[in-house]
Parts: C-alpha cells; structure tokens; sequence
C-alpha cells in the first residue's frame, strides 16, 4: 500500500469518526463512544503509517539522487516536513495525537465532536488546495538540521494553539450570557470569517479543480465567490456571508446547551485552553522563533530579516505573550482571555498559511 | 517642596513603566504595527506598484509620500518602531526590577510547620486515619518524602509531629530569566548594529581580494585577503534541480595561506569575526575559461589536462588526437526536433565538444558532459576523457557579515530555553505532613500542599505519597 492510500483511508476515517462523535452527543449511548474513539485510534494508526512511508520514500529519493550524503543525513532530509502538503499532514497527525491524549486525560469523549471536524477538515483542505503532493527534491537551503527541528516543533506549537483555539471557541459560547456581550460579538465574527473562507476555498475547488488542476491556491484563491469575475456572485457572496455570520451570532449560543448536555465544564475548557498555550508557547518560542533564527543564521548570514515569515511568527509570540501577561499578571480570566486566545490563533493561521499564500519573502518556497 | 515634587514625577515615571496594562498594550501596538511591513513592500519601486494597485494612479503617490513620511517602506528601523521597541524594554524591566524583590523573598524564605486550621485551607488535602503508633507512621511517611526526592524537616509539636519540605523554589524565578534573555537579544541586536557590517562580494574562480561591497556599494577594507579557488553547483542525479552549491575558499595573510574552507549553503567560512556565506553565483562576462579534463585508458595512463578552447593533447603511445572545438553552457535535446541545443546561459549541464583524429580512421566529434561521465567512453580506443570542470568563467557569490552580537543571541537563545522551562514545566511545591496520636494506637494524618502551578501533578504526587506510606505500613501490621 502506498502512503497516499493511507492518507485517503485516514481522511475517511476522521471524517466517520466526526459523524460518529456527533451522534454521540445526541444519543449518549456508550458503545457509539467507543467506536468513535476507535475509528479515530484507526485513521491515527494509517496516518502514521502513512507519514513513516512517505519518509521511507523520500529517503529513497534522496539516497538514489545524492548518494554521497551519510545515512543519517538522508535519514533528516527525507523527513516528511519539507513542503506545505507535508508540513499540513503532520499538523493534522499532532492535532489528532493531542487530542486522544485530551480524551483519555479528561475521561470525555464529546471532544472529539469538536476537535475531529478540525481534523478531517484540514485534512480535506489540503486535497482541496491542489498543493503538489510530489517528494520534491530538497533546494540547497533547506539541507539543514536545524530546519528539520524548527519545523518539527513550530507545528506541535501550532497543533497546541489550534487547541487551545477550538477550546476558547466553546468556552466563549458556554461563558456568554447574552448576545450583546462584545466577547460573544467578537466570537461570532471570528469563528464566521473562518467557516465562510472554508467554504468558500471549497466552493473554489469544485468550480476550478478540472481546469487549474494542479495549479497552486494562490491562483484561484475564493475566485469563484468574492473575487468573482461576475459582480453579481461577488456581491451576493458578501450578503450570503453576512447572513452567515448574523446567523452565527443568532443562534450560536445553542452550542451552549449541547456543550452543557455533554458535561463539558468551563472549568474544564478553560483549563485547556490555558493548558495548550502553556505547551505551545515555549515550544513555539524556541522551534520557531529561536531555531529559525539560527537557521537563519547559518544560511542567510542574518538570524533576523523582518521577512513576512519572521514577522507573523513575531507577531503570534506577542500576542500569546500578551495572553499569559493579562491572565497571570492582568488578573484577566473567562471571555476577555478567552477572546485572546482566539486573536492568537488567527495569527497562527496567518504565520503558516496566510504568509505562504499571499505574501513573499525569503519563506515563500513553503507555498510552492 | 521642588524636591518633593521631583520625586513624584520620577514615582509616576516608574509607576507609569512598572505596570502590566502598558506591557499588554505595548505587546497589542508590535503585533499590530508589524503587520503593516509585512504587508507594505519594504522597497521602494515595490510600494509604487503595490499602492497604485490599491489606490488607484491618481491617489497613489500621495499615500506613497505620507507612507516615506511614516518611514513605512522601512518600517522596522524608523523611529516610531524603535521607540515602541525601548519603551517595551524599559517596561520589561521596570516591571521586572519591581517584582522581582517580592518573588526572592518567596523562594529565600524556607517553609515553616504550618497550623493545623491554615493546613486545612490549602489547594491539595488530604486526611486519613491509621491504627498505628505515632513513631511507625512518622517513619513511613519520612520514607514516602524521600522516594519522592524531597528534603525533609521535622518539627515536634505539641501534639504530635509535623514534617515538612518544599521543592523547585527556585523556579519561580523562571519568568525573570526568561524576561533577562529577551533584553539580552536586544543587547546583541544593538550590538551588531553598531559594530557589525553586512555586505557582499563577488568572486570569479582563481581571484582574490581584499575588500567587499557594503550594501550602498561602498568598498569595506578587509584585513586580509580572500581567494576562490572554485565554484561549483551539484546537481540531483539525472535532474536539473540544484543539490548544493559551494566554493572553496582561501584566507590569505601577507600573501600565505592561512585557512582553506570548502563553503556550502548553511556552511559559512568565518575567519577574525568576518563570516563568508554561499549567497550566490553567475558567469563573469567574456571570461576565457580553461577545460579541465581527465584522461585515462586501459593501459594505465591517468591525466589532469587543463586547455582553452581550440587546443589540442595527445594520448600518449595511442596516436590519438583530441581538439576542443566548442562549448556549451546547458546542452539538451530539443523537444521536438530531436536537435542538440543550448537551452540555457547557467552552466546547468556543460558540455564540450571534442574532435578526435586518430591514425588510420576517420575522426569524429563527440559531445562530453560533465555531469553524465559516460559520455566520455571510448570503447574502441579503451579511452575515457572525463570534463571536470570549465574552470575560471564563474563567480561565487558571497554574503558577508560581520556580527559580534550573534554571541550573545545565541546566549540569549540557551538563557531564554532555561527560563521558559523552569516557568512552564517546574513548580514550586510545598508539601506538610501532620501527624497526630487519636485515642489509643492510632494517629490522624493531615496532608497538605501547595504548588505555584500545575495542581493536578502535586495532588498526584500527593496520594502517590499516601498510597504508599500505608501500603508500607499495612505491610508491617501484617508482619507483626
Ligand atoms: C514578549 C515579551 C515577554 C515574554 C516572552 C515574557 C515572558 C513571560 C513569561 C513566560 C511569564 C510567566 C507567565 C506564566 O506564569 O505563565 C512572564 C511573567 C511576567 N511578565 Fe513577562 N514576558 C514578556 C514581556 C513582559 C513585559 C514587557 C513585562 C512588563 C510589564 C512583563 C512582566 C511580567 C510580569 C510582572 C510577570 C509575572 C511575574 C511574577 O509572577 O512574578 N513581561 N513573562
């Protein structure tokens, strides 16, 4: 079997396991649990098949066209972390990692109805993107150790984060009380924009994949909705968009109620979201911003440039910064943290994808 | 009066650096001013572009003149963001200064026995009752403390004993180590900026030089001299994707050779403070380049010949004549008529061609490559003419720098881990132990424990603790 297979059966079964989460939390039947949790432990095993495959591959590659390099040296440069399809699987497979250890640790399985559609979506946008899935070979820059670490622990950072992430959104939605609370204002929004821009790189892929095929997402990026070429799509998209995110604001307090219905305490988030940072914030500080700097540095004769890249990854540090000053210095708790936990997390999406996509810099050879 | 009133503008100074709010704030203004250098190209002909696309031709150059008065084209070195960037380091360590008495106090003032009701209000408690003598219990309960690797102390009350001990005060200094190396960081960035250069230099094969190109072009004196041997590009196997690009590269004092180094992407030469780092590569114009060739047969000959184009060798005792008659910088096949082309300046996949002119039989010419030896083969002949290099048309292309602040970057970096370790993953624990006889042969054991982070690992620690000073104590009941 070869890893794309694999990668197809554990997109499939992230997404059977989602439903089977779901129904979970509507009939609360135990055996329907443990199938879930098993279908998940399944998808999790073929992904790690999958990503030990693709390794194997790459390091067969490698050898075949640079022979003269050691074992272990082919060993690192075939790693699995070298583009953004890559980078984007092993996002998902410590995400899925983080959370069955959430599972087991907190003894409650309605998670999953919340962290496996993070899963199998991000899994399904990255067939949706068309980035190439080839096993390309490595440009002299990237023949680096240090790469291979910083890479490795920004993401777990960032796997960390987007917990911490889905947490807050749930927490916000428990916390608030009434509509016209700003926090709750500030979650509708957020966790609009980032549905509708889903959707819409979805919708882009249905109407592009049989002529771009292949051709990279910065092309066609929501081509087919707000930046259609026909004004009428462009500007019914923005109504649709807005009537989405009024509908959020309308009824995302239900979530509430679910989230209640599935003993799932505010406690219980909060501390998840608070935890998550705490694993992601050093692990970020020193795999993304101070391993990329001595990358840097040994490359480019420069650890810091202010290229996009280095920005964003500066600019998400502050923010989680400014996190854990105003919950343990600030004294600030609940939503008003909570609504940072979330800004944080758009800087994460930015870092990884938003500066891949749309900005150039010294970075850029992630989005090819 | 004055004095008293200078006092007070310094009070409010302070009080104004030392709070949280402004770091908070401060940390809002980098991240949100950030974004615009990264959205606003931060070269000039690049803003014209982007800001006529976004603004329109008419409205473009006005916002690009306010945008050269704000300095953002060059957003991260004008003078807004560098003051942003002091006051958050004034602010770090005002703030720091200002607390950091308070948390010395706490991890220098050893822990004391504590009262029983003060005891009862703590985080992690426990309590249990055992039919045991006041001495056995204390035993097994010192025992269970020091598994756990805590420094016991014991204190005799006057109803009974309490011990007592505490670990990892030290971390609690974690976040002011962590708060250290980022002021360090801006030690060594100040550093480089004053007494560092960043600059380039090009350097054909076989040349030498001795000073480098700083970035507006001026000329920087070297105190040495700096040599390239060679240039050459790696390619994968059998693709024209680049594998490694390297030079090898000599330091020369007064003349001698002092350090030969073979540089590669992410493999610097450094030599007195100055790093020399692969950046680049590119064909000096009208260079006349020698061919090194090796040739070699099956009677055992074995040759380094090294000719310009249009010369001649001799294959010794074979009556064999090689001319070099042309060059190409990339020869390929074309697509579709199936010709031999030059499908690129770059030296991708160089090639020489050579006449061959032997006694007795036609000549012919054949194309050698320098990345596919094979082609080389004289099979007839027993011959193999191998193309090794087309020395001397090309150049490597350095980036230099000299930064003294790097050091303590990387200084920074280690005291940053430390202090994030110690303030994300230690705790500082404090564990009592009360024990105290209850009627005849048994005492009541009170636990409690107070960790400045992570709860749950100290309850944990806690019952572990429990569970196995009665387990031992079950065990000697049994035996007696
Ligand atoms: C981006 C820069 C900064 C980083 C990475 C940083 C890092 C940290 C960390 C990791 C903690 C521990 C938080 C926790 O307990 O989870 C902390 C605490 C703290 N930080 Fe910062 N810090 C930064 C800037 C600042 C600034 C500018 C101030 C000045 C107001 C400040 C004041 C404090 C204070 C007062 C504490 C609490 C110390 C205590 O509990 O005794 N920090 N910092």
């Amino acid at each position: 079997m070869d890893s794309s297979t694999l990668f197809g059966i554990s997109t499939f079964a992230y997404f059977i396991a989602m439903a089977v989460y779901v129904s979970y939390i509507a009939f609360r039947n135990n055996a329907v649990a443990v199938t879930a949790t098993s279908i998940t432990v399944f998808g999790f095993l073929c992904q790690t098949g999958a990503l030990l495959l693709r390794w194997v591959d790459s390091f067969n590659i490698w050898v075949a066209s640079a022979p003269s390099t050691t074992f272990i040296e082919s060993v690192l440069r075939g790693a699995p972390l070298r583009n953004m399809y890559e980078s984007m699987i092993f996002f998902v497979w410590c995400l899925v990692l983080i959370y069955l250890i959430m599972e087991f640790k907190y003894k409650n399985r309605s998670l999953g109805a919340f962290a496996m559609p993070v899963a199998a979506l991000a899994l399904a946008f990255i067939d949706v993107s068309g980035m190439s899935t080839d096993i390309e070979p490595l440009i002299p820059a990237l023949q680096s150790n240090w790469l291979l670490f910083h890479v490795f622990l920004s993401f777990i950072g960032y796997a960390a984060f987007a917990v911490s992430f889905a947490a807050a959104v749930a927490y916000i939605a428990m916390a608030s009380e009434s509509r016209s609370e700003k926090a709750y204002i500030f979650w509708s929004i957020a966790v609009g924009v980032f549905l509708i821009v889903l959707i819409a790189m979805g919708i882009d892929y249905l109407n592009m994949s049989t002529s771009a095929q292949g051709d990279f997402i910065r092309s066609y990026f929501l081509k087919a909705t707000f930046r259609s070429s026909s004004g009428v799509i462009a500007v019914f998209s923005w109504i649709i968009s807005a009537v989405f995110i009024l509908a959020l604001w309308r009824y995302g307090h239900g979530l509430r109620k679910i989230l209640e219905g599935l003993s799932i305490t505010k406690i219980m988030l909060e501390e998840i979201e608070y935890k998550s940072i705490a694993i992601g914030f050093p692990l970020f500080t020193i795999g993304g911003l101070l391993m990329g700097a001595i990358w840097a540095n040994s490359a480019w004769g420069t650890y810091w440039s202010w290229d996009p890249k280095e920005t964003w990854s500066l600019i998400t540090w502050f923010i989680y910064a400014g996190y854990l000053h105003a919950r343990f210095v600030g004294g600030w708790r609940g939503k008003k943290v909570s609504v940072l936990a979330l800004i944080g997390f758009i800087g994460v999406v930015f870092t990884y994808l938003g500066v891949n996509l749309f900005l150039s810099g010294l970075h850029s050879y992630g989005g090819r | 009066m004055e004095n008293k009133e200078q006092v007070n503008i310094f009070d409010g100074i302070w009080g104004f650096f030392a709070s949280v709010k402004l770091a908070i704030v401060l940390l809002f203004l980098l991240a949100v001013t950030s974004i615009i250098g990264t959205v606003v190209p931060q070269e000039s002909p690049k803003a014209i572009q982007f800001l006529g696309k976004i603004f329109g031709d008419n409205t473009a150059p006005a916002v690009y003149n306010a945008f050269l008065k704000l300095d953002f084209m060059d957003m991260y070195h004008s003078w807004w963001f560098v003051l942003l960037l002091v006051l958050f380091c004034v602010n770090l360590t005002v703030c720091s200064l200002e607390k950091i008495p308070r948390t010395w106090k706490l991890v220098k003032t050893p822990v004391k026995p504590m009262a029983k009701n003060v005891l009862e209000t703590l985080p992690v408690k426990k309590e249990v009752t055992l039919k045991v003598s006041l001495d056995t219990a204390r035993d097994e309960f010192l025992n269970a403390f020091r598994t756990s690797k805590y420094d016991v102390k014991e204190a005799v009350q006057e109803d009974g004993v309490q011990l007592y001990s505490e670990k990892g005060a030290y971390s609690r200094l974690g976040v002011y180590v962590v708060h250290l190396s980022i002021l360090l960081i801006f030690v060594g960035a100040i550093i480089g900026a004053r007494f560092g250069f960043d600059g380039s230099l090009n350097l054909p094969e076989g040349s030498s030089s001795d000073v480098v190109y700083s970035r507006t072009g001026e000329q920087v004196p070297l105190d040495f001299s700096i040599a390239c041997n060679w240039y050459k590009t790696d390619y994968y196997k059998g693709a024209d994707a680049p594998q490694e690009f390297s030079s090898e590269l000599v330091i020369l004092e007064n003349g001698k050779e002092v350090l030969k180094k073979v540089i590669e992407v992410n493999n610097p030469l450094t030599y007195k403070g100055i790093t020399f780092y692969q950046s680049s590569y590119g064909i000096v114009p009208d260079a006349v380049g020698i061919f090194v060739l090796k040739v070699s047969n099956d009677r055992g000959l074995e040759e380094t010949l090294r000719l310009k184009q249009g010369e001649s060798f001799e294959i010794p005792g074979q009556k064999i004549k090689g001319t070099i008659m042309d060059f190409s910088p990339a020869l390929g096949r074309d697509p579709q008529s199936g010709a031999l082309t030059t499908y690129s300046d770059s030296l991708i996949n160089p090639a020489v061609s050579i006449r061959f002119d032997m006694e007795g039989s036609d000549g012919f010419t054949g194309w050698i490559l320098k990345r596919y030896p094979e082609t080389g083969i004289i099979k007839d002949a027993g011959l193999k003419v191998e193309f090794l290099d087309y020395w001397g048309v090309e150049y490597t292309g350095l980036q230099v720098s000299k930064d003294p602040g790097v050091i303590i970057i990387y200084i920074a970096s280690i005291v940053m881990v430390l202090g994030l370790y110690a303030a994300f993953f230690l705790s500082h624990k404090k564990i009592w132990i009360r024990i105290a006889p209850v009627g005849k042969g048994s005492v009541k054991v009170n636990i409690g424990g107070s960790a400045s982070k992570n709860r749950l690992a100290l309850e944990r620690q806690v019952e572990h603790m429990l569970s196995r000073a009665t387990a031992a104590i079950e065990g000697r009941l049994k035996k007696n």
